[in-house]
C-alpha cells in the first residue's frame, strides 16, 4: 500500500458556526495534483488553512505525512496570490526566495554555501535566474509568482499549498506558473491548488475537490465536472459546456445569472464562466 | 573652534555624543521596518505621546524619564489592544494621540515644579542628560538593539509577507505585538535627542534615503544606521561650533540634506542608465 501524504478523515470544520464542509473524506498520494474549487466563500482557503493546523476541526482527524497539521509545516511549500509589491521595497527577488531557507531563524546568520546551492537551483527551476537580482517591487506580476514558487519549494517541500496563485495573472503567465508548480510532481510533491478556474490547471489535475455551500464532491475533473455532478453540488441548474477542450460552467437558471454576473464584477471575470 | 574643542573635552557633551550615538543607531536598525510596515504614523503618534509619559512621571515621582518610557508602554499597549487591525491602526492612533496629549497638558497643570523637563522631551535637551539618565539610556538601548537583531529576519518575512509567514509557523501576531513596543520605547529613547516633534527625521528619513541607492534588506539597514549616526553626531558637533542653536536643528537639517543628496544620486543613475 502506498503511503499517503495527507489523509483526511471525517472532517468536519465549522467556522462562525457555518459548517464548511461536514464528513469530508480525502487520501491525497505524492505526486497527486488536486484542484480545489467552489465560489467564493465555500471555504477553499479555510481547507489549506486547515491543513496548515491554523484552524481545528470540530470532528474528524487530519494525518499529514503521518503527523498533525502543526508539525509538518517544514514539509509544506505555500503560494499566496499574486499581491503586487511597493515599487521601491528594498528587497531583491533573491531575497524573497532566501526567505524560504532563512525567514523563520532568530538572529543575525549568513547562509551556508549548501543553503546558496539550494536557492540557486530553486530559482533556476522557475527559469528566475536573469531577473532574481533585480528590485522585487519592479518585477511583472508573473515573475514575482515565479519567485514565490521558487521561496515555496527550496526546501523541497513534500507539499505544495497554492491559494489562487494564478489570480490577476495574464494568460500566459497563468500558464507558465501553472506549469511550474505541475512540474514540482515529478519530485513526489503533492499539489493541492486552489483556484477559480479550472482551465488552466485541467491538464495537470488527476482530481477535483468541489466545495460549494457545506457541501463537497472529489472526483477526477471528467467525474465531478458535469452538468448534473454540479446541479447535485449547487442545488439549483448548472451547464457545464465543453468548448474547445476548455470547460465552462453557467448557472442554468435565469434568477442565479443576475447572482453570477454580480460575482463577475467582483473577480473580473468573463460573463460566462462561473465558479 | 577653541570653544570646541573646549566643549569636547566636557563631560556633559561626551555624554551627549555617546547617547546620540546609542539613540542613532537604534533609530537607523528599527527604521528599514517602520517604512516597510508602513508606521510613519505610530513613530510620529508614540514621540509624542511621550510627553505625556513625561508629565506623568514629573508628576508621581519628579521622574520624567522613567515616566516617558512607562507611557511608551501604555501607548504601545493602547494601540494593539483598540487598533484591531493594520488598516485601523492609523485612525485609532490619531484618537488616542488627541486624548493623550489633552491628558499630558492637564497633568502638567497639576505639577508645581518646573515643567520644562516635560517640555524638554517636545524639543529635546540633549545637554541636559544626567548620568544615571545616561546609564538608563544606555540600558534600554543595548535591550532595543539586541531584540532587533534577534528577530530581525522572521520580522523582516512577517513585514514583507504576513500570509505566507503564518504558513511557516511564524508568529506574525507576537512579532508585530514585539515590533510596536520596540518601536515605542526607541522612540522615546530618540525623544531625548531630538526631541518628540522631530524623532522622524531619526526613525524615518534614514531608511528612506537608503531604499533609493540599495535594494538590499542588509544594505538598507546598514546605511539607515550610517545616516542616522551622520545626522544624529554630525548635528551635536554642528551644536558645539555654532553654540546659539539646538542640535535637534542640525540633526534634521543633516537627515533632510542626505535624503536629498541621495534622490539627485538616484536620479542620476537612473538617467544614465537608461541611456
Amino acid at each position: 500500500m502506498v503511503t499517503q501524504n495527507i489523509s483526511i478523515k471525517n472532517a468536519t470544520l465549522k467556522l462562525n458556526n457555518k459548517a464548511l464542509f461536514k464528513k469530508l473524506n480525502l487520501e491525497i498520494a505524492p505526486g497527486e495534483f488536486i484542484a480545489i474549487l467552489g465560489p467564493n466563500g465555500a471555504g477553499k482557503t479555510s481547507f489549506l488553512k486547515m491543513l496548515l493546523g491554523l484552524y481545528g476541526l470540530s470532528a474528524g482527524n487530519i494525518e499529514i505525512l503521518g503527523k498533525s497539521p502543526k508539525n509538518t509545516l517544514a514539509e509544506i511549500g505555500y503560494i499566496p496570490q499574486q499581491k503586487a509589491f511597493d515599487r521601491d521595497l528594498p528587497m531583491r527577488g533573491r531575497n524573497l526566495v532566501e526567505l524560504g531557507v532563512n525567514g523563520g531563524r532568530f538572529g543575525i546568520s549568513a547562509l551556508s554555501d549548501e543553503e546558496n546551492q539550494h536557492i540557486n537551483k530553486a530559482i533556476e527551476e522557475v527559469r528566475a535566474t536573469c531577473f532574481a537580482n533585480r528590485p522585487i517591487g519592479q518585477l511583472s506580476g508573473g515573475e514575482q509568482q515565479r519567485l514565490r514558487i521558487a521561496q515555496a519549494i527550496v526546501n523541497n517541500p513534500k507539499i505544495l499549498l497554492c491559494d489562487e496563485p494564478l489570480l490577476s495573472l495574464d494568460l500566459n503567465s497563468q500558464q507558465i506558473v501553472a506549469q511550474l508548480i505541475n512540474q514540482q510532481r515529478q519530485y513526489g510533491t503533492s499539489v493541492l491548488f486552489v483556484t477559480h478556474e479550472i482551465n488552466p490547471v485541467l491538464p495537470y489535475a488527476d482530481r477535483v475537490l468541489y466545495l460549494v455551500d457545506g457541501n463537497w464532491a472529489i472526483g477526477t475533473p471528467a467525474e465531478i465536472m458535469t452538468s448534473k455532478k454540479l446541479s447535485q453540488l449547487f442545488k439549483s441548474p448548472v451547464d457545464v459546456l465543453n468548448l474547445h477542450g476548455r470547460l465552462i460552467v453557467v448557472n442554468a437558471s435565469e434568477h442565479a445569472e443576475a447572482e453570477v454576473q454580480c460575482a463577475h464584477h467582483q473577480h473580473q471575470k468573463s460573463n460566462q464562466e462561473m465558479v | 573652534m577653541d570653544n570646541f574643542l573646549l566643549y569636547l573635552s566636557q563631560s556633559f557633551v561626551q555624554n551627549a555624543l555617546l547617547a546620540t550615538l546609542l539613540v542613532a543607531i537604534i533609530c537607523g536598525l528599527i527604521s528599514p521596518f517602520v517604512v516597510m510596515r508602513k508606521m510613519s504614523f505610530a513613530v510620529h503618534g508614540t514621540s509624542e505621546l511621550a510627553f505625556t509619559g513625561a508629565a506623568a512621571g514629573l508628576l508621581i515621582a519628579n521622574q520624567a524619564l522613567i515616566g516617558a518610557f512607562g507611557g511608551a508602554v501604555v501607548v504601545a499597549a493602547l494601540i494593539s489592544l483598540l487598533g484591531t487591525n493594520e488598516r485601523n491602526r492609523d485612525s485609532t492612533i490619531g484618537v488616542i494621540l488627541a486624548f493623550g496629549l489633552g491628558l499630558g497638558v492637564l497633568l502638567l497643570s497639576f505639577y508645581k515644579g518646573f515643567a520644562t523637563q516635560a517640555t524638554n522631551i517636545l524639543f529635546g535637551n540633549i545637554y541636559g542628560i544626567s548620568g544615571i539618565q545616561l546609564a538608563i539610556l544606555l540600558l534600554v538601548g543595548v535591550i532595543v538593539f539586541a531584540a532587533i537583531l534577534a528577530i530581525y529576519r522572521p520580522l523582516l518575512f512577517s513585514s514583507l509577507d504576513p500570509e505566507v509567514a503564518t504558513a511557516k509557523g511564524i508568529p506574525v501576531k507576537t512579532l508585530g505585538l514585539a515590533f510596536l513596543f520596540i518601536l515605542a520605547i526607541t522612540v522615546t529613547e530618540a525623544a531625548q535627542i531630538v526631541g518628540t516633534l522631530l524623532v522622524l527625521s531619526l526613525a524615518i528619513t534614514p531608511a528612506v534615503a537608503a531604499q533609493y541607492i540599495s535594494s538590499k534588506p542588509i544594505s538598507v539597514t546598514v546605511l539607515s544606521v550610517a545616516f542616522a549616526v551622520i545626522a544624529g553626531i554630525g548635528g551635536v558637533l554642528l551644536s558645539l561650533i555654532f553654540d546659539n542653536i539646538k542640535p535637534s536643528v542640525f540633526i534634521t537639517f543633516i537627515s533632510f540634506g542626505i535624503y536629498i543628496l541621495v534622490r539627485l544620486i538616484a536620479s542620476v543613475k537612473s538617467a544614465s542608465s537608461a541611456k
